[in-house]
């Protein structure tokens, strides 16, 4: 095909400019959605692992995996991020870190005021919150999606948004241009954006239907009543009602169930008791909907500035997820409560996600759900038969149109207590109202998946009943013919991906280094500090400091009191106007290690010693034992006979030892002193052995959490290691050092 | 209307429902609230809807939205937006984005009047 590009490096940026050209041509190589393949009773390290996918080709594992192994086991289930930065171009680069990382689903959030839209966008203009969902922007992702997925080794679903007045076109673009998953539920446009209700059910038909063509996975959108409640324990009668509506009617215009995934959220936050409130809900809803997928997204309705806070609650809701079930695992950034997304924050919320499932990964078969507890039993049969009342109501009172009409959805009382505080639409008002017509007698559509009545000529039927496709009235349609698919490109001369790339072209050109959190050059960094005041003075204080810091648009995004006297925590943001041009940076070479065998081969064939102490008046031992003890990874391992000597020892004494053990190797532990004793530590030594005779036969190493190679060295060392040294580093340096001497 | 919890008294009616038969239950009052919904799209349009068709017959959004606009100020939605394009077609011997584009100029409008009558 002609729209191939070359595999990614992963030691390379993508290049946007690349992913452009030849874009009109781009055509998805699959459609549909693509679970994970889970490996039963996976082995991975030393551990068995019971709920577990294919393992990655390349990824970024958790940060402790490098003492297992670097293994990086994937949850079985699909993850999500959602991600909004409002720029096509920039989205992008976010999706591959975020697929490093363990997302395979990626949904892109749409720019606020498209869903009023009665239309379909082009281009790529910039979006506010998100971006304009277009074709171009659609066909970008997708190619981009195809590189990152082959660089990761696993297939990643595409997702965004089927809502608003043009379901029925935005479906049929997500077709054509391979979206994998989209949101597609009309009760959210009747209830949260205000769309005229017969306007939103007679377009989700079509679109739906389309959609199931496809094989776009379905998710629904339940969770908004979850974060709009204003006590949102008391909505879960509700939604089940308004899961059930969307399934119903999903099925009804021809979406298969496997295709159905319910958006479900655990309602509640600590500091309620909410894994007790929250799992009778996760039960009764997976007892009335097991037929159907269940996507698991994580708490908003709580969500407040403070990162850590919303990552513990994300923690509990994974824990209902492993309790009950989860088909996808969606995720919310840490950072959702007090900004847009940060780059760093979407991969911060997918590793919340992986640590905590893989954490659990054949917890339920171990502790599990005791569903003859009353208090459980009672309360899921409830929830059930709360959301029967509400039903029957409905029905009574006319129906689902007439209900909205009579504010039975998101009312803060739980069903059938009601507050009068719900949401009112009028079925003769809101955007779009007075759209819809009467098919004629006469209505054709001669095109295929079309929903509703359709009077297409004798024996155009379809293929599956042996008769002509209604397509093959106009010679194929877009759904049976990818050629047909029209390409419409930027229809808006400035507010386009090519302006905003030339305004950042030098940056990308000459690989110029400026912070960012969301958007290539933004300047943005953030500033964590404890003022030693209360909040209100700490607020005003952090601003100052900021301006002096040289930042601009200074911001706090989140300020949490320690004591209302003694102090108060500020996270701080602003724009650092600073570009740091790589050509001009000394970076240390990193010391080259050897390969495990070669050093076994060395120390065994000289019979290795060393002798190690931590010398000057210093009782600290940890950092030696890191170095030479075997279960550390440290000297012992490749077979050096290692005496330690113990803390606080003079370096007469170990220059003592190194001889009586006819040792070649001596290593010094020291921490840094006001005194200049670590300088005369290492001094003493160097000249001790030369006084002894000895020096050439010895190497002399220092080590300490402040020490560096140089100043060890200017002090007589013939080496110094700092703070992230291993053993491995240690062992290296002595092999290459004694081959290069001729030792 | 504001409503103290009634659940207690409201149930009374559900209690002796086997699980099985309280589930079977939300799901026919589901499949109830939703059959008048279906049946209403099934026999009305819209003009996305009108839309998608046309992008279906290959025609690009900026053309579909010219065409689809002029079918609603004539009232000739409720007969298809691609029954229009589809008769152009067929009278001009071309294929659906070049109909709809001379649609889209205003062309060919007397020849689906003369199929569909006048304006509703």
């Amino acid at each position: 095909m002609s729209d191939r590009l070359p595999p990614l490096d992963p030691c390379v940026k993508m290049d946007i400019q690349s992913l452009l050209d030849g874009l009109e041509q781009y055509r998805p190589r699959r459609h549909g959605w693509t679970w994970r393949t889970a490996v039963p009773g996976q082995k991975m390290y030393e551990f068995t692992y019971h709920e577990t996918s294919e393992p990655l080709k390349q990824s970024v594992p958790l940060p402790a995996a490098h003492y297992f192994d670097n293994i990086d086991p994937q949850p079985d289930c699909v993850v999500t991020t959602e991600i909004a930065s409002g720029r096509p171009e920039d989205d992008i680069r976010r999706m591959r870190m975020a697929a490093w990382h363990g997302a395979d689903h990626i949904m892109v959030i749409r720019t606020a005021g498209q869903s009023h839209i009665d239309g379909l966008l082009e281009g790529t203009p910039e979006g506010v919150g998100g971006i304009a969902v277009t074709r171009k922007q659609c066909r970008l992702t997708r190619r981009a999606l195809d590189l990152i997925e082959d660089e990761v080794g696993r297939p990643i679903n595409y997702h965004s948004y089927v809502s608003g007045v043009a379901g029925p076109e935005i479906a049929v673009m997500f077709a054509e241009e391979g979206v994998n998953g989209a949101h597609q539920d009309p009760q959210y446009n009747v209830l949260y954006r205000n769309i005229n209700m017969y306007r939103s059910f007679v377009d989700a038909a079509v679109a739906k239907h389309v959609m199931a063509a496809a094989g776009i996975l379905q998710i629904d959108g339940a969770h908004n009543a979850n974060a709009t409640a204003v006590r949102a324990w008391k909505v879960m009668p509700e939604l089940l009602v308004q899961h059930a509506i969307n399934c119903a009617y999903s099925r009804s215009v021809g979406m298969p169930a496997e295709q159905i995934a319910l958006s479900t959220v655990p309602p509640d936050a600590p500091p309620a008791p909410c894994m007790r409130m929250d799992l009778p809900y996760a039960i009764a809803l997976r007892d009335l909907f097991g037929e159907y997928k269940m996507r698991a997204q994580q708490n908003t309705r709580y969500m407040e500035a403070d990162g850590r806070e919303a990552t513990v609650s994300h923690v509990l809701n994974l824990m209902i997820s492993r309790l009950t079930s989860a088909d996808i695992q969606s995720t919310i950034t840490p950072d959702e409560g007090r900004n847009v997304p940060w780059h760093y924050n979407n991969v911060a919320a997918i590793n919340t996600a992986k640590q905590s499932l893989v954490g659990m990964d054949g917890l339920r078969e171990v502790v599990r759900i005791d569903r003859e507890n009353p208090e459980l039993k009672d309360r899921v049969r409830e929830l059930k038969e709360r959301a029967v009342l509400f039903l029957e109501a409905m029905i009574a009172d006319g129906g689902y149109f007439a209900g909205v009409e009579d504010a039975y959805f998101v009312d803060s009382g739980e069903y059938p207590e009601t507050h009068d505080d719900g949401i009112a639409r009028d079925s003769q008002g809101g955007v779009a109202e007075g759209t819809i017509v009467p098919r004629a007698d006469d209505y054709m559509a001669p095109v295929c998946h079309h929903f509703g009545e359709n009077h297409l000529p004798e024996g155009f039927r379809g293929r599956a009943f042996g008769e002509a496709a209604p397509c093959d009235l106009i010679g194929g349609c877009t759904l049976c013919d990818d050629s047909k698919v029209p390409f419409v490109d930027e229809l808006d001369p400035e507010d386009n991906m090519n302006a905003r790339l030339a305004a950042t072209a030098e940056m990308r050109e000459r690989g110029l280094i400026k912070p960012e959190v969301e958007w290539a050059g933004d300047g943005i960094v953030a500033v964590t500090m404890f003022l030693p005041v209360s909040d209100r003075i700490a607020e005003a204080a952090a601003l100052e400091i900021g301006r002096s810091m040289n930042l601009s648009d200074c911001e706090v995004i989140n300020r949490q009191v320690m004591h209302p006297a003694e102090g108060t925590l500020i996270e701080l943001k602003g724009r650092l106007d600073v570009t740091i041009d790589p050509a001009t940076l000394v970076i240390p070479d990193l010391p080259e290690v050897l390969t495990d065998e070669e050093i076994r081969d060395f120390v065994h064939e000289r019979g290795l010693k060393a002798v190690a102490a931590t010398v000057g008046e210093d009782e600290h031992s940890v950092g030696m034992r890191e170095i030479i003890d075997i279960k550390h990874g440290g000297l012992e391992k490749w077979g050096f006979g290692v005496t330690y000597l113990g803390t606080s020892v003079p370096v007469e004494k170990v220059l003592d030892a190194a001889i009586e053990h006819a040792a070649s190797i001596v290593l010094i532990s020291t921490i840094i002193t006001h005194g200049d004793m670590h300088r005369r530590n290492m001094e003493k030594l160097a000249d001790l052995a030369a006084e002894k005779g000895v020096r050439d036969k010895l190497i002399l190493i220092a080590g300490g959490t402040q020490v560096t190679d140089e100043l060890a060295c200017s002090w007589g060392m013939d080496a110094g290691f700092g703070r992230k040294t291993h053993g491995i580093d240690v062992a290296s340096f002595v092999v290459k050092t004694m081959r290069e001497r001729g030792m | 209307m504001a409503r103290e919890d009634t659940f207690r008294e409201a149930r009374k009616h559900l209690e002796g429902l086997s699980d099985e038969a309280l589930e079977a239950r939300f799901w026919s009052l589901a499949q109830q609230c939703v059959d008048p919904l279906v049946e209403l799209a099934r026999t009305h349009t819209s003009p996305s809807i009108e839309r998608s068709v046309l992008m279906r017959m290959g025609v690009d959004s900026r053309t579909s939205m010219a065409v689809v606009s002029e079918c609603e100020t004539r009232g000739f939605l409720g007969h298809g937006a691609g029954h229009a394009v589809y008769l152009c077609m067929q009278a001009w011997s071309c294929d659906a984005p070049a109909a709809a584009a001379r649609l889209a100029a205003g062309e060919g409008w007397d020849l689906v009047a003369e199929k569909f009558g006048g304006a509703r």
